[in-house]
């Protein structure tokens, strides 16, 4: 009686029961947090970071460094 | 060419078109299996029969690994935005932010929060509860593949936005025509349509196999029926949808169009390859620096192409000549600028946001006014801006605004093809679900099998078209991949290249392992 008068418990033990009494799912629980970790902790910190907000402070720093970028043509030189 | 990193640029793309190939291997089976899922929960309602329950629970367990193996795959996209196309991510400006955030918050959201009543809520929520959890679970996921192929549309056929030369980025001016754009809403139906038809030859294929071993023969027809049914219905809307996106693409993506057929020359009343094998390249001349290649050998429906494109079997269809040099519309006397004129159309919207950005750096307020001015004018964006990605280009390397002819033939042809074989695999086996035969049709229970392979093989060359067809473009007559990359270190990306490689691999090889698992403890055991 006491879950019923709280909707959060209610809702946790909803949660905590179904990943208690889960026969298939556990193997499949371990790669989503391993897949999670290695996507976070490994690929975002370590191998993507945002390049324009790594390099530049501001957005106008960015946006002028992008308008450089893209006035530049394969020739090798900017646009003339 | 030599100011850019060629090697670079082909990491980049190699390791966008990895991820996001694999990133499809997932989605597809959910959106599809959780709608068959949905049906076969309603049937339990609606009868009250329990074998109808083990049946939603055993289906919907595979759509529940398959999600999870598959969940969050597509972030690292984003990440690869963010690092590898960074220009790009700049230059798009909101247009893709307000439909990503729009996932994120609503589709989402919905998704992950009923998927857990799905799973957890039997006996503990009512039945009426549980199945609405179910339709919106799938509604859910729908919905997440809708803003996704809308950002993705608005590359293939930029619309809605306005340049902001000040800031280098594109902002958002019309929402609804993003939205609701032709080449929006028939991606968002032709490719959910696909992921429909996939789990229907999916569930039909694992069903198969239970006829064949006969376990759980009840459960398998039945099984059979439901996606039979389901699939039929979806294979027409498909082929109804893809039909359409064909118009869209002559209409907005001609160049894809013409290398989808392997068409060099214009013509009207233009035939449909049925099938086809293209020769080798000839050797580029000094005239045309483009590798051209005629058919070994080919079947041609006569007049389809024009009627498929613009249903008028006398309309005219350019081909890649036509397109490279310009052309005349024999019909309409339309004349259609070459890639030549464009490049120097591109040129021209390259120097001007070039001379405004010297003019701003050296405050010339005259400058500054006459150069701005053009960026409002709507003409000169319709006519001169449009083709700023041509810009990049010039007469001697204007071949890369060729796309990969056979790759993008191929592909087409290949998914065509398999659409039929789909299309007839869910006839037969309704007739035969109809009249209580399968479990006798060895021969199609084999097929029904091997189809998944299949199903996945057009599934993929779907993208591959849609994706590489457009080649160069990133964002169609704006952007190429060449402008649109960072320029960042090439062995840097190769090495995500392969981390990419090994990780989703991996997940693959752990996902179709657990499935198999599954499958083998049946549909009435291992709940």
């Amino acid at each position: 009686m006491k879950n019923r008068k709280n909707i959060f418990a209610r809702i946790f033990n909803f949660y905590y029961e179904g990943f208690k009494t889960m026969t298939w799912g556990k193997q499949i629980w371990l790669i989503i947090l391993v897949k999670l970790f290695i996507m976070f902790a490994v690929l975002k910190l370590f191998f993507f970071p945002d390049f324009l907000s790594t390099n530049f402070e501001s957005d106008q720093e960015r946006g002028d460094y992008v308008l450089e970028q893209l006035t530049t043509t394969p020739d090798g030189d900017e646009a003339k | 060419m030599e100011n850019f990193d060629m090697t670079l640029i082909d990491w980049s793309r190699g390791q966008f078109a990895l991820t996001a190939m694999f990133h499809w291997i997932f989605v597809p089976l959910t959106l599809g299996l959780a709608f068959i899922v949905a049906i076969m929960e309603s049937i339990y309602v609606k009868t009250g029969d329990e074998k109808w329950k083990k049946i939603t629970k055993f289906w919907a367990k595979l759509f529940g690994i398959n999600f999870a193996i598959g969940v969050a795959t597509g972030i690292i996209l984003e990440f690869e935005f963010g690092t590898n196309w960074s220009n790009y991510s700049w230059f798009v400006g909101d247009i893709f932010g307000a439909p990503l955030a729009i996932e994120g918050i609503m589709a989402f959201f919905m998704e992950s929060t009923f998927i857990a009543v799905m799973f957890f809520g039997w006996n503990k929520v009512s039945k009426s509860f549980h199945l609405t959890s179910t339709w919106l679970v799938a509604i859910g996921a729908n919905l997440s593949a809708l803003w996704i192929l809308v950002a993705n549309a608005w590359m293939q056929d930029p619309v809605g936005m306005q340049f902001n030369p000040d800031t280098a980025r594109n902002e958002m001016v019309d929402f609804w025509a993003i939205l609701f754009s032709p080449t929006a809403i028939n991606k968002f139906l032709h490719t959910v349509a696909s992921g429909y038809v996939l789990a229907a030859v999916f569930v039909i294929g694992i069903a198969s196999w239970f006829l064949l071993k006969q376990r759980d023969t009840l459960f398998a027809k039945k099984s059979i029926l439901v996606a039979s049914v389901f699939g039929l219905v979806t294979a027409i809307f498909l082929i109804w949808t893809g039909d359409e996106s064909a118009r869209q693409v002559a209409r907005v993506q001609p160049m894809k169009f013409a290398s989808m057929e392997g068409m060099w020359d214009g013509q009207t009343n233009a035939p449909l390859v049925a099938i086809g094998f293209l020769e080798q390249d000839i050797t580029p001349t000094e005239e045309n620096n483009y590798k051209e290649r005629d058919f070994l050998f080919k079947i041609e429906v006569p007049n389809m192409l024009s009627l498929m494109a613009f249903l008028d079997a006398n309309a005219y269809i350019p081909g890649i000549k036509d397109l490279v040099n310009g052309y005349t519309n024999p019909n309409t006397n339309e004349k259609h600028l070459s890639y030549f004129d464009k490049i120097k159309r591109g040129r021209e919207a390259i120097t001007t946001l070039k001379n405004y950005k010297e003019a701003v750096e050296n405050n010339d307020e005259a400058a500054i006014a006459f150069n701005k001015a053009r960026f409002e004018d709507k003409e000169w964006m319709n006519n001169t801006f449009r083709y700023f990605g041509f810009g990049y280009y010039n007469d001697e390397n204007f071949s890369g605004l060729i796309p990969n002819v056979p790759l993008s033939f191929y592909s087409f042809h290949l998914m065509v093809a398999l659409g039929g074989h789909f299309l007839a695999l869910f006839i037969v086996m309704l007739i035969f679900s109809l009249k209580n035969k399968l479990e006798k049709m060895k021969w199609l229970l084999y097929v029904g099998i091997w189809t998944i392979p299949l199903v996945y093989i057009a599934s993929q060359a779907g993208w591959v078209l849609a994706e590489l067809g457009r080649q160069p473009w990133v964002i169609q007559d704006l952007m190429p991949t060449l402008s649109a990359v960072s320029r960042i270190d090439a062995s840097s990306v190769q090495i995500t290249f392969w981390l990419f490689a090994v990780t989703f691999t991996t997940l693959l090889i752990a996902e179709i392992k657990i499935m198999l698992t599954q499958i083998k403890k049946g549909m009435t055991g291992g709940h």
